[in-house]
């Protein structure tokens, strides 16, 4: 059997009953890694001896009859930006190259307590700032299915890895799409969970107002799986709400009568590829045969998602990046005095993403500018809350495609920045108004090679259990979650 | 409005940002701003008038937690990626220079 195929549910039960040991499937992982690493480069870090001594422990705990859960011994494996610690967090950037965190993210000291076992880091575009991946101060990272194209990004190396089947599952976090438009590229499920439902203590930050943690794994019920032990709040994170959080694989239901949801029509507009639209209407077709009542809805400021996100986005970040001056952490460049220090070191610490959005961002916050932009998205962001809370009194969750395309090839995009922002069209309405939204594969495009196609169900605040239940009974309809890659390793 | 970004400006908000810029980036973009910019301008057409920013998605209040006492982070894990230190100290480049042996510092909070 090769272990590092098995789903989490797959591995837990199997640990449950003694068929195998956390010891053997750990090591099964890490040996996968190591084969396909060179093709896929989905690893800033593999903390090899720190898992082998966490499975050892996790495999004791079973042994001697302590408290087990269901992800005890399971390994998984973080985005980059989340402090893990004793283990190097950078962020894919070179202004963190040699970090190691002195304390763990409060989703660490969950995944740890419950027993779960960190195999590594993923790669990721500095800080989060990117659709493709390629803005890594490191390496790119190639999509498992075509390793000529991007995995997506920002999260790219954590959904390569679940894709490639180099970890049962990943945490990501997601800005503006850097979770779901990952999972949608490579063929995994991926949440980006209601803004404050995951505490955010312990992420590196990029927009405080829009970061959100969550789960990459192979099918919804393991995402389920993995909400259940990271989702509620946190004393640590004053924005994480304290809402309960419901037994979300207790509300699984086999069919959807009852259920509504919305195709909002602004997604299916001009500039979608026919090879990602028929899938996504596809499975709208599935969703009424299990039930489902379909309307049409309209989000009618969803043409300016794009410049409210990028806007603010640059304004929190170029803030939230005003820490790294080379005095209490991180790469630090010589200086005649404190101005040149921190120039030079800012200079030679950030990449070009980066630079270019921290200057837009203290741009748009500068005297005769605020107004026109950075004040002015706020107020559209409202209008694009309120789009969302006006379809949520009519549907129960909505249904849309999670990019144009499917996966873009290497360097095609990287050279211009407003043409790779416009690849976040449909995922970046989102996070300004802090609705959840549940990435799933619903099919391929006809070409060779085939290339995953997603589609997000996004729904009503912290309402994530509704999502779960809508994909999981279209994963248990559908088969196109089994779906995996063929690498030459 | 239309908000061309020339070289200038670039320079200008790289020093607010704390950054220095080679030419070529410089050029660039001042190109690539005045592009991104433009492009935003559409929220222009928006009305906005009685619309009130938005600018926390929370949905509850955040409630503050109890004021009690509890242990904070070890000095040592705080000061241990310090890039250099002195002793307990993290050391820092002179920021006003008439501090720097014993100065008055009733003057030196008069300076500009």
């Amino acid at each position: 059997m090769d272990l590092h195929t098995l789903s989490v549910r797959q591995a837990s039960e199997l640990l449950n009953t003694g068929a195998i040991t956390s010891v053997a499937l750990t090591s099964a992982i890490l040996e996968h890694i190591r084969a396909v690493e060179p093709v896929v480069r989905a690893y800033i870090t593999v903390s090899e001896d720190l898992a082998l001594q966490q499975a050892e422990a996790a495999d004791a705990r079973r042994r001697n009859g302590e408290q087990v859960t269901a992800l005890t011994g399971i390994p998984y494996a973080v985005k980059d930006c989340l402090s893990t610690k004793g283990v190097r967090t950078t962020c894919a950037s070179k202004i963190l190259e040699n970090y190691v965190p002195r304390y763990d993210a409060t989703v660490i000291q969950r995944l740890e307590d419950a027993g779960a076992i960190l195999v590594g880091k993923h790669n990721m575009d500095e800080f989060g700032m990117g659709s493709s991946c390629e803005n890594s101060a490191f390496f790119n990272t190639h999509n498992p299915w075509d390793v000529t194209r991007v995995p997506g990004g920002s999260s790219g190396g954590s959904a390569a890895a679940v894709a490639a089947e180099m970890t049962p599952f990943a945490l990501g976090e997601d800005t503006g799409g850097s979770i779901r438009m990952p999972a949608g590229f490579c063929g995994v499920t991926g949440l980006k969970p209601t803004y404050g439902r995951v505490s955010r203590y312990g992420l590196i930050a990029l927009v405080s107002s829009f970061d959100s943690i969550g789960p990459l794994t192979r099918d919804v019920a393991d995402a389920a799986l993995v909400m259940q032990t990271i989702a509620g709040h946190d004393p640590h994170d004053s924005t994480s709400l304290r809402a309960p959080v419901p037994d979300y694989a207790q509300t699984f239901t086999r069919d959807l009568k009852g259920v509504t949801v919305g195709v909002p029509v602004e997604y299916f507009a001009e500039g979608i590829d026919p090879a990602v639209e028929a899938p996504v209407r596809e499975a709208v077709t599935v969703l009424r045969d299990l039930g489902v009542e379909v309307r049409e809805i309209s989000l009618p400021h969803t043409p300016y998602a794009i410049p409210v996100y990028y806007l603010i986005l640059f304004a929190e970040a170029s803030s939230n990046l005003a820490r790294f001056d080379g005095v209490r952490f991180g790469l630090s460049s010589d200086g005649a005095d404190v101005l040149e220090r921190y120039l030079h070191t800012r200079a030679a610490g950030f990449g070009d993403e980066v630079k270019r959005r921290i200057m837009l961002g203290t741009f748009a916050l500068s005297a005769g500018y605020y107004d026109a932009y950075y004040l002015r998205a706020q107020k559209v962001r409202a209008l694009l809350r309120q789009d969302f809370d006006r379809a949520f009194a009519e549907v129960d969750a909505l249904v849309a495609p999670v990019c144009p395309t499917p996966a873009f090839k290497l360097g095609e995009k990287v050279a211009e920045p407003l043409t790779m922002y416009l690849s976040d069209v449909h995922v970046v309405a989102i996070n300004p108004a802090g609705v959840p939204s549940l990435a799933l594969p619903c099919g391929f495009t006809g070409d060779a090679p085939p290339l995953p196609v997603g589609m997000q169900l996004i729904g009503r605040p912290l309402d994530e259990a509704t999502l779960f239940r809508i994909g999981h009974a279209y994963q248990q309809a559908t088969s196109w979650h089994l779906a995996r890659p063929t690498l030459a390793s | 409005m239309s908000q061309h970004i020339d070289r200038d400006l670039v320079q200008h908000i790289a020093l607010l940002t704390r950054l220095t810029l080679t030419e070529e980036e410089t050029t660039l973009f001042s190109e690539q701003f005045s592009a991104i910019i433009d492009y935003f301008d559409m929220l222009g057409e928006v009305d906005v008038a009685a619309v009130a920013p938005f600018t926390q998605p929370q949905i509850t209040r955040a409630e503050l937690r109890d004021d009690v006492a509890r242990p904070s982070m070890d000095r040592e894990d705080f000061l241990v990626n310090v890039p250099q230190r002195k002793g307990n100290s993290v050391r820092v480049s002179v920021v006003l220079e008439n501090l720097a042996v014993g100065g008055d510092s009733s003057s030196a909070d008069r300076q500009p």
